[in-house]
This record gives structure tokens, C-alpha cells and sequence, in this order.
């Protein structure tokens, strides 16, 4: 074997170990937005792999009748809530962390880190004693709290990251110029942060969208999307929908997702030190 | 501007700090105090309980199992897709693109998705069905399957949170200097040498954290298996889900609580000991 012919077989293994990634990946997304549209009829019939006749029906059941539309409309509301506290909370802190030394800092950054990492169950499960004491069961603002408490840790440490990325002589240059340390916040540093900060707020907005568990132990009859869906799909033994339902849920929880990661998806990585064109 | 010696900055992180802190303080005593007491008495009861649950020890044999299977499998994986991905080739945005996708996919959904490839009808058995290899569908879905079901909930947890650690060990390999691995060119070093000496020691912190964020997240992981197998599979955070929303036994679900927390603590600790904080960190 020459070398041209190795340099050929390398090349042909490297397209088809890439092909098949993006196979493992795409093909589940595919059939599982197919399945959701099959009629029963083609997809319990064991010749036909790919389904060929479609129905509406049990996607438009599933929103209506079953109740993922409002799911998703307290998802989104959800998840405003969650991106309005959090970053109410935590943009003043990312740009102490940012801009500021002083004694304490890097335990202070930690610990968040540390707070970060601790389990949702364990938030979960005791706040519903809290939350029925303070009527706040079974509530949106209250599942937004509990999300905020999960959101919080990674806003500051972004937005930080964000802050410290704008150049400190330009709000020098502001304050030599007469504005007070806050209008120069205002007037360069958050401008010039904004695009970060916009990315920052719909990754905060994704976890919010895609969390379940605090979702369904804090909510019965104000369900997110997650907890609608699971309360639908599972009972405790599992599988308690028919199949087509399944697949039509499949399709209305991954649409927004993938609409929004096709839009988002240069923040979304560049945000984890990436760079994509 | 870098100012020293003054209380503004701890005024700008005290409220975040506060909420965290209450929203992980008070959860922590709020589920010690019902895990033990008893009529305002202290109480080993609840424990005793648990304890004498045999879900609750299936529930933490197949926690670590699921992670110990999904963990190590996910990260190798990843390693490797980066490697691949990370040098010059046609399609390598959309390839990218591509893994990134399950980023925003939530386990819920996935193990919707996994559902329809797995389930008797679905993609996999009729695709295999109608080539000729098999002459009657796989079962992986039923309590009489639960090896398979475990194995379902492997392959959907793969597909799904493989992109994280492949996002978080690709970004560790474009931070690696290209004039380490030119130099070693220089020397004579083959790819696999630089790989092993250079690459890989380089890449350690990557690796790591996304070992450590992702072990942290298998103790809690719940809707995928929730979905695919429901209680045949016990997991911690499902038997405290169950035991909290059917039940309504608040103490033995604290107990669950407590324990994944006190796994997690043990997890976290090894975290604090091998990593910098830094990690979460944008670096250009």
C-alpha cells in the first residue's frame, strides 16, 4: 500500500467516524419528530420502518385537551421570573467580582461554586413544607424562586466573566469625564456588556425550560412543560401514556429547544471558551 | 478600576449571597429536622425506616451504577469527539453544531426520544427487524427487562449529556498553546506521544471538572429514568420523588434528600481538592 492510498483509507475512516456521530445524534431528533406525526396504523406496522401517512391529531390533543399548552406558557413565565431575580440579584454581584479586589474574594467566589453544586432534591423536597406555610405551593413565583436559587451561582460567575471582559479604562475614562461610578455602569459598561448578558439570560432561560423535578414537587395544577409532560408520560410504574402520545410530546418539548439553540448556539458556545463561526 | 478597602462590593454580592444561602441553608435544616424528629423529639425512627426499605438500597446500588457506567463512558467518549473535532476539516462547524444540539434537550424529552428508537415498534427493532438481523423485537422497556431498561437509560443519558463534557474538553483543547505541539513536532515526537505527554496532562483540569460536574449530576439524575423505566429501576432522587408526591411521607423523602446531599457533599469535596474555582470561567 502506498502512501496515497493510506492518506485516502485514514481520511475515508475519519468522514465516517464524523458521519456516524452526527448520525447518533440527528437520526433520534428525526424519527421521534416523524413519530410524532405518524398515524398509529404506519407506525405498528412492523414493514414500514419510516412512516409515510401524517396526522395532526395527537400533537393538537396533547396542547389542547392534555394541557401542554399551558405548560409551556408556565414554562415561559417560569422562566422571565427566574432571568428577572436572578439577574437582579446577580449582576451587581458578577461586577463586585469583576471589578473589585478585597479580603474574601476567591472564598466568596468558591463557596458560590460549592452552592452551585448542591443537589435540586435536597432544595426540593424541604421547601414544600416551606411553601405551604408560606402559601406559596403550587405557585409560579414559587417554582421561579427555587429555579433562581439554581440559576443564580452560574449568572454571577458569568456575568463576571462578562464584566471583566469590558475594558476598565473606558469607565475610567467616564468617570474623569464627570460621571459618578453608577452612571458609568449605565452608560458604557452595561452597553457594552449586553450582548453577553443577552446570552447569559437564554441559557438561564434553557435551564429553566428543562428542569423537572423542583417543577413537579412544587406545582400540581400550575405545571411547567417538564412536569406537565412527566405527569402525563409516567405514572409511578412508568409508561402510562399510549405511544403516539409520547412521541407528540417528544415533539413539542424538543421544537423550542432546537429553535432556540439554532439561534442562540454561537452564544451558547462561545459562552463555555469556544469559538464557532 | 480596582479599588481597595471599601464595603461596596460586599453590599453588591450580599443579596445573592444571602438568597443562595437561604435557599440552601434552610432547605439543609428544614430536612434534618423532619428526617430527625418525631413529635419535636429526637428520633432515629425515620432513618430506621428508610433503611429497612429494600428500594432504598436498590435505589443507591443502581444510583452509582448508572453513574458509574454513564460517567467514565461519557467523558472517554467526549475526549475522543473533541480530538476529533478539534482540528481543520470540511464540516467541522456543522459537526459541532451537531454535538451541541442535546445541550438544550432536556432528560425529559430525551428519554421521550430514546423511547421512540427503543420501545417494541419503534425505530431500532423495525430497522433491524425489516434488514433480517433479528426475527423478533428486542424488548427493553417492562420489569422483566430491567437490564435492558438500565441499558436504555445509558444510551439516552449518553446522547444527551455528552455534549456538556464534550463542550467544556473541547474548549480545554483550544486553550492548549500550539507551540507545545510544534515544538514536540520539531523533536520527533508521533501523535501519539504528544497526545500522551503533552495533550492529555494539559487537558487534566478539563477533564476533571467535567468528571466532577457530571458525577454531581448522576446522584440527582431522575426524568430520563423516571420516563424510561419509572420505579423498576430504583434512583435516589425518583424513590424521594415518589415517596414525597404518593406517599406523602415528607421524612423518609428528607432522608433521600439528605443522602444524595451527603453523597454529593463527599463528591464535592474531592472537587474543592483537586480543582481551582476557575474553571466556570470564560478564558480568551
Amino acid at each position: 500500500m502506498n502512501d496515497e492510498t493510506k492518506f485516502m483509507l485514514k481520511r475515508l475512516a475519519f468522514y465516517t467516524f464524523i458521519f456516524t456521530v452526527i448520525a447518533w445524534i440527528i437520526i433520534p431528533i428525526i424519527i421521534s419528530t416523524l413519530y410524532g406525526f405518524a398515524l398509529p396504523k404506519d407506525y405498528y406496522d412492523p414493514k414500514k420502518v419510516i412512516p409515510t401517512s401524517f396526522t395532526t391529531q395527537y400533537v393538537k390533543t396533547l396542547l389542547f385537551t392534555l394541557g401542554a399548552l399551558d405548560g409551556i406558557k408556565n414554562s415561559i413565565i417560569v422562566a422571565l421570573i427566574t432571568i428577572v431575580i436572578s439577574f437582579t440579584l446577580g449582576i451587581p454581584a458578577g461586577y463586585a467580582v469583576a471589578k473589585f479586589i478585597f479580603p474574601g474574594k476567591d472564598t466568596i467566589k468558591l463557596s458560590i461554586v460549592a452552592l452551585r453544586m448542591f443537589p435540586i432534591p435536597v432544595m426540593a423536597i424541604p421547601l414544600v413544607v416551606l411553601y405551604i406555610r408560606l402559601n406559596l405551593i403550587d405557585t409560579l413565583l414559587g417554582v421561579a424562586l427555587a429555579h433562581t436559587a439554581m440559576a443564580l451561582p452560574f449568572v454571577v460567575l458569568i456575568t463576571s466573566s462578562i464584566f471583566a471582559g469590558v475594558s476598565t479604562e473606558l469607565e475610567e475614562a467616564g468617570m474623569v469625564f464627570g460621571l459618578t461610578r453608577l452612571g458609568s455602569f449605565f452608560r458604557i459598561t452595561l452597553p457594552l456588556a449586553l450582548p453577553g448578558l443577552a446570552a447569559a439570560a437564554m441559557f438561564t432561560f434553557v435551564m429553566s425550560w428543562n428542569e423537572v423535578f423542583v417543577a413537579s414537587i412544587l406545582t400540581l395544577s400550575h405545571r411547567t412543560l417538564p412536569a406537565q409532560i412527566l405527569s402525563i408520560m409516567a405514572g409511578a410504574s412508568g409508561g402510562a401514556a399510549p405511544d403516539y402520545y409520547k412521541f407528540a410530546a417528544a415533539f413539542i418539548m424538543i421544537l423550542p429547544a432546537i429553535t432556540f439553540i439554532f439561534f442562540a448556539r454561537k452564544y451558547l458556545v462561545t459562552m463555555w471558551g469556544i469559538t464557532l463561526k | 478600576m480596582r479599588v481597595k478597602s471599601s464595603y461596596l462590593p460586599y453590599f453588591l454580592i450580599l443579596p445573592a449571597f444571602a438568597y443562595l444561602l437561604f435557599f440552601v441553608g434552610y432547605p439543609l435544616v428544614q430536612a434534618l429536622y423532619i428526617a430527625f424528629t418525631q413529635n419535636g423529639q429526637f428520633s432515629l425512627a425515620t432513618v430506621r425506616k428508610t433503611f429497612a426499605d429494600p428500594y432504598f438500597w436498590e435505589a443507591l446500588k443502581y444510583t452509582l451504577a448508572l453513574a458509574g457506567v454513564i460517567v467514565p463512558t461519557q467523558v472517554g467518549l467526549a475526549i475522543i469527539l473533541a480530538l476529533a473535532v478539534n482540528r481543520a476539516f470540511k464540516g467541522k462547524d456543522l459537526t459541532i453544531y451537531a454535538l451541541t444540539i442535546p445541550l438544550t434537550i432536556s432528560d425529559v424529552a430525551a428519554g421521550l426520544i430514546w423511547y421512540s428508537m427503543l420501545s417494541p415498534s419503534g425505530f431500532l427493532n423495525k430497522l433491524l427487524l425489516n434488514i433480517g438481523l433479528i426475527h423478533q423485537p428486542i424488548y427493553f422497556f417492562g420489569y422483566q427487562y430491567r437490564h435492558m431498561e438500565f441499558l436504555a437509560i445509558v444510551l439516552a443519558e449518553l446522547w444527551r449529556a455528552t455534549s456538556i463534557v464534550f463542550v467544556i474538553i473541547l474548549a480545554g483543547l483550544q486553550m492548549i498553546s500550539n507551540e507545545y505541539l510544534e515544538a514536540a513536532e520539531v523533536f520527533g515526537a508521533d501523535y501519539w506521544t504528544r497526545l500522551r505527554k503533552i495533550v492529555i496532562p494539559l487537558l487534566k483540569p478539563s477533564i476533571q471538572s467535567a468528571l466532577i460536574i457530571r458525577t454531581l449530576f448522576a446522584m440527582q439524575i431522575f426524568g430520563i429514568v423516571w420516563i424510561l423505566a419509572g420505579r423498576d429501576i430504583p434512583i435516589l432522587a425518583g424513590e424521594g420523588f415518589y415517596r414525597l408526591t404518593e406517599l406523602k411521607e415528607y421524612d423518609v423523602a428528607s432522608i433521600y434528600a439528605l443522602v444524595i446531599a451527603g453523597l454529593s457533599i463527599l463528591l464535592g469535596a474531592l472537587y474543592i481538592k483537586f480543582m481551582k474555582a476557575e474553571y466556570l470561567e470564560v478564558r480568551r
